[in-house]
């Protein structure tokens, strides 16, 4: 099959949508998806020839028959469920399962009323102005088929309204769990964060396999920061090796408000995350943070692109990932710079640590800048243990096995440093731990 | 315990070491002084296991051991101990779990019970004492952010809490203002014993004020030219290294 035979092989994903009915009523929807749906329809998958697309191929996606996940009696049972809890953190809580709410796990009690978190669909059979207004306004259908299609199959996910001048009491955990059903299925959750004035979240997203399930998930997030609004937001990927994963995450953000994102990616077949943000009024800032690990045949890619759209903007971006085995990872920080924007300050920094011959990164980070009064910085880094540092703990009687691993840790964990969540915290470090060649060996440091 | 026999050892293909001849008994105090570049990093690096460092002739006897076989952990295991000149900072390992883990694993090779984590503590209060070590550094990471005394005086307070048989100090002196030094010797002093062997490293014979050697030898250009008991550091302190060196040659 030629490539282009392909990327066109979406007849399945048109056939689905066909099923999907039409029980939204309001106009405004029905032509957002259906506007996205022949965007994808032209478009196809993207393929490696597109500069965005380049060292991520996504034929595996395209050539698997992935079907809609519909199917609602898919069941997860609450010992494993809560085995990926955040042990001792007390949230509101949304579960969905194959991409599918399940109100039976979700725990939104005591939620105070002038906030709003509930199911997309929801949201949508409510309708409102406010969704109007803001969803699928910040995702681009054009720049990625991805995003097209999951606007297409708008449905389930997450929807959250924090009111003007409220601060929510608790973090608000989102768990998508996969597990394997009939044949290979399709989830698209879509979340939409409206936060007003002054308003203040933390949101955990978790995506997570169980087993080695098959199911490719294309995940949107959108966020509008009204000004001086904070989010501090957790991507947690743990998705199943045999399972494909497609995230993307838009920010709008107002006047002084802030965005700080912590990306953790471990799990995944092939996995790509986007990251933009959107710096639209002065005083925005954003930070990114984010810890990709990868092993065996793992191909794991992290966008990201700034827009200092506006004066006295701020981005920090501080990425590391750890490669081993003849896995693959791909790391493309973007900034721009536009013409009107003086004083922001801009800095970047992507390190990688590689554990094996065979492990392949691609990095690079962009600094497109147009105005002429800024601070910007940026690098990348790839290499081996510190030989010193390696030294020094094999002379304090450390076997090199067990100081690799710790090293190892060590670099990993600095992503996770500012985390004010311990809960949150424990269960990352653990995690990292866990994805170590010699997990055991540590455990002890850091378990303690 | 420790017995160096004609040792030649190479750094990226450059020849440092030229035929060391060196012999510790249990309990002895040994200094080394020799001007820069006459090896005296090497010899402490190569007795420590040091990647890079290549021995191209000669034998290291360690209580009954060939030490040059051993890998560097090994070496821990068996009581060799490197206080080093340049402490390395490693964030995100944390100074007092690296400890409990050093203790742990030496008693675990030697067939000796671990600590346990009570056990432990008691063990790093009364050695903190020993070089005036502030409890806040114990649960920063390895070293990082120490200033250059707090470093040296962390390496005494492992070899305190480590009690090796034989510990090689490389230039523990340099870097510290004279009440630091104080602090770091009077730390050292009181770990000596009948058993414990220790080797000093240093350009400098003002440690020497302070710890007092049994023998003092001279390293120039890869071996030991002079050999002497404390008075030779005072005489090498008075004449300079170009005196010895000279007089050696002649």
């Amino acid at each position: 099959m030629s490539q282009e035979n392909m990327n066109n092989n979406i007849q399945h994903y048109l056939n689905d949508f066909e099923q999907l009915g039409d029980n939204i009523k309001s106009d405004w929807f029905s032509e957002q998806r259906q506007s996205a749906l022949s965007l994808f329809k032209e478009s196809g998958f993207p393929s490696s020839r597109q500069e965005n697309w380049k060292y991520t191929d996504t034929r595996p996606i395209a050539k698997k028959e992935f079907l809609h996940s519909s199917d609602t009696s898919v069941s997860i049972s609450s010992d494993q469920i809560d085995a990926v809890r955040f042990q001792g953190l007390d949230c509101y809580e949304l579960v969905f399962i194959n991409g599918i709410y399940s109100i039976d796990h979700s725990r939104i009690q005591g939620l105070p009323e002038n906030i709003v978190i509930e199911n997309m669909a929801a949201a949508l059979a409510k309708d409102s102005e406010l969704l109007e207004k803001h969803l699928a306004r910040y995702a681009d259908n054009k720049v990625s088929p991805f995003t097209a299609l999951n606007t297409a199959f708008i449905q389930h996910g997450t929807y959250i309204n924090v009111p003007k001048n409220t601060a929510i009491d608790k973090p608000i955990n989102i768990l998508y769990l996969s597990k394997n059903n009939d044949q290979p299925f399709a989830s698209h959750p879509r979340n939409l964060i409206v936060m007003g004035e002054q308003s203040e979240a933390t949101l955990i997203e978790s995506y997570i396999g169980i087993d080695d399930a098959n199911y490719f998930t294309n995940a949107v997030t959108e966020v509008s920061l009204s000004a001086s609004a904070i989010l501090k937001h957790y991507k947690i990927q743990q998705e199943s090796l045999n399972a494909y994963h497609i995230g993307n995450l838009n920010v709008m953000q107002g006047k002084d408000s802030r965005f700080e994102s912590n990306s953790i990616s471990l799990g995944g077949s092939l996995v790509r995350n986007d990251i933009h943000g959107h710096l639209a009024a002065e005083g925005a800032s954003i930070v990114m943070n984010g810890l990709y690990m990868t092993d065996n045949k793992q191909h794991i890619d992290n966008h990201t692109r700034v827009d200092h759209l506006k004066p006295n903007t701020y981005s920090t971006e501080t990425y590391r990932g750890v490669l081993n085995g003849k896995s693959r990872a791909v790391f493309n920080g973007k900034v721009v710079v536009h013409p009107q924007a003086q004083k922001i300050e801009a800095h970047q920094n992507n390190a990688n640590l590689l554990l094996s011959d065979d492990a392949e990164i691609d990095t690079k980070p962009e600094l497109e800048i147009y105005a002429d009064d800024v601070k910007c910085s940026h690098g990348a880094t790839v290499g081996q243990l510190d030989q010193d540092m390696l030294f020094y703990l094999r002379s304090r009687a450390i076997d090199e096995e067990t100081a690799k691993s710790l090293l190892t840790y060590a670099f990993a964990d600095e992503v996770l440093k500012d985390i004010s969540f311990a809960p949150v915290k424990n269960r990352l470090e653990y995690l990292i731990v866990g994805r170590l060649p010699d997990a055991a060996l540590i455990r002890e440091f850091t378990n303690e | 315990m420790l017995n160096i026999q004609d040792l030649h050892a190479k750094v990226e293909d450059k020849e440092i070491l030229k035929g060391l001849n060196l012999n510790i008994k249990a309990g002895e105090v040994h200094a080394i002084m020799g001007p820069n570049g006459s090896g005296k990093s090497t010899l402490a690096n190569v007795l420590a296991g040091k990647n890079g460092y290549e021995v191209t002739k000669g034998s290291v006897e360690y209580d009954g051991k060939d030490l040059l076989e051993l890998a560097p952990e090994e070496r821990a295991w068996a009581g060799v101990f490197l206080a080093f000149q340049y402490p390395v900072e490693i964030p995100g390992v944390n100074n007092v779990y690296l400890l409990k883990a050093a203790v742990n694993a030496i008693r675990k090779n030697r067939g000796e019970q671990e600590l346990d984590a009570v056990e432990f503590l008691s063990l790093v209060k009364e050695k903190m004492k020993l070089v005036k070590m502030k409890e806040d550094l114990l649960n920063r990471s390895v070293n990082e952010g120490f200033s250059g005394g707090e470093k040296k005086r962390n390496e005494i307070f492992q070899m305190a809490v480590l009690e090796p048989k034989l510990a090689i100090l490389d230039e523990t002196d340099s870097g510290l203002d004279i009440d630091a030094l104080k602090i770091v010797s009077e730390g050292v002093n009181s770990l000596r014993n009948e058993e414990r062997s220790i080797i000093l490293v240093t350009h400098y014979q003002r440690l020497l004020d302070y710890i007092k050697p049994d023998y003092v030898h001279v390293l120039s250009n890869g071996k030991i030219i002079k050999s002497g008991g404390p008075e030779l550091a005072l005489e090498l302190e008075e004449k300079g290294y170009d005196w010895i060196v000279e007089t050696e040659a002649a």
